[in-house]
């Protein structure tokens, strides 16, 4: 259980830290345009970091004691090629989800 | 076709607006579901949703508290997932930069990948529109869609303590994570990035503080980066 100074720390800072990173430009530089290699950078910051935080969950599952988990495996490979396929977020979550229950079911 | 108004221009905004309806309310759904198992009780999901508005960051945020990682880790990893907000706010600047600054810092607080992505496209399909019909179309974007995110998220948390964890909700955030960002891989550059974060954050596991995920998110910035920028060249012929 996390408790609850931790949660409104996190709550208070990351809803002004995302309200600076909102306001950063269109309210303090106006039209001054950014450096082409920070936007360069800028650019593949989400698709960097959420496969970084996401690997580690899929190799090992906290729920599993860290083990590596078949059904979860499958999961997620299926949600990524329906989400390459058909690049619809929410087949890509229901196939997902499908397969883990599946693969849960089969592993008993 | 009638003129565009700032009215007619807001209600624009909201038809954009709608469709993401169907993608925000399961998601936010999940976000209080699974806050509330981590220990969050219903006010705190609303505050929460309310002051980020940013799923990937809240999830993020979430996951790593459970991991009881350091506090500051947590605030890092979560502003890091939402740097995009800040390229979003360099690349509205030109189309509403002019507007008043109270205005400017609602706007901000409601740059969202759904408001940001419907104005930006309005804005370049509609040079010709006014500042005021820039804002009240920037606006009309959000007027579904933040109630639905709010609303999703409240009832998220209250159905939360229902579910039994047969349910295997644990590997819920993996798979919405994993299905946002597959549409998003456009690119070699965006695939270089995903690939290159994902070695470097498994490699560097072993480090404390979850400083693997710092290491392979920045790593795979910089990948990113770097494939663009050769891609650049090989197209435009002309090494510099």
């Amino acid at each position: 259980m996390i408790d609850k100074v931790t949660i409104w720390t996190v709550i208070v800072g990351l809803g002004l830290g995302s309200f600076a990173l909102r306001f950063m430009f269109l309210g303090l530089i106006g039209n001054r345009p950014l450096p082409i290699w920070v936007l360069r950078h800028l650019r593949y910051t989400a698709v960097a970091v959420i496969p970084a935080l996401v690997a580690p969950m899929v190799i090992w599952p906290a729920a599993t004691g860290g083990m590596m988990d078949p059904p979860r495996m499958a999961s997620a490979m299926v949600t990524l090629t329906v989400g390459l396929l058909s690049r619809n977020v929410l087949a890509a979550i229901i196939c997902g989800g499908l397969t883990l229950y599946g693969g849960l079911y089969l592993a008993g | 076709m009638l003129p565009v108004t700032p009215k007619t221009a807001f209600w624009m905004g909201a038809r954009c607006g709608a469709p993401f309806i169907l993608v925000i309310v399961p998601f936010a759904l999940l976000f209080g579901v699974v806050a509330s198992e981590a220990g969050f009780s219903v006010l705190e999901t609303f505050v929460f949703s309310t002051a980020v508005i940013a799923g990937a960051a809240q999830f993020t945020a979430l996951q790593l508290m459970q991991e009881q990682a350091p506090t500051i880790i947590v605030l890092v990893s979560a502003l890091a997932v939402n740097l995009r907000l800040a390229m979003y706010s360099a690349s509205l600047t030109p189309h509403l930069g002019a507007a008043p600054l109270w205005t400017r810092a609602f706007i901000a607080y409601l740059t969202v990948d759904q408001s940001y992505t419907c104005s930006v496209g309005a804005y370049e399909r509609y040079p010709d529109w006014d500042l005021a019909t820039r804002v009240s179309y920037f606006f009309g974007t959000c007027v579904l869609v933040l109630p639905f995110w709010v609303l999703a998220s409240v009832s998220g948390a209250l159905i939360g303590q229902a579910i039994p964890p047969e349910f295997a909700l644990d590997f819920a955030v993996p798979i919405t994570f994993l299905a946002i960002i597959a549409p998003m891989l456009r690119t070699l550059a965006h695939v270089a990035a995903a690939l290159v974060a994902v070695v470097l954050a498994l490699g560097f596991a072993w480090l404390p503080y979850n400083l693997g995920l710092l290491v392979g998110g920045l790593g795979g910035m910089m990948a990113g980066a770097r494939v663009e920028q050769l891609l650049e060249r090989r197209t435009s012929g002309d090494a510099p």
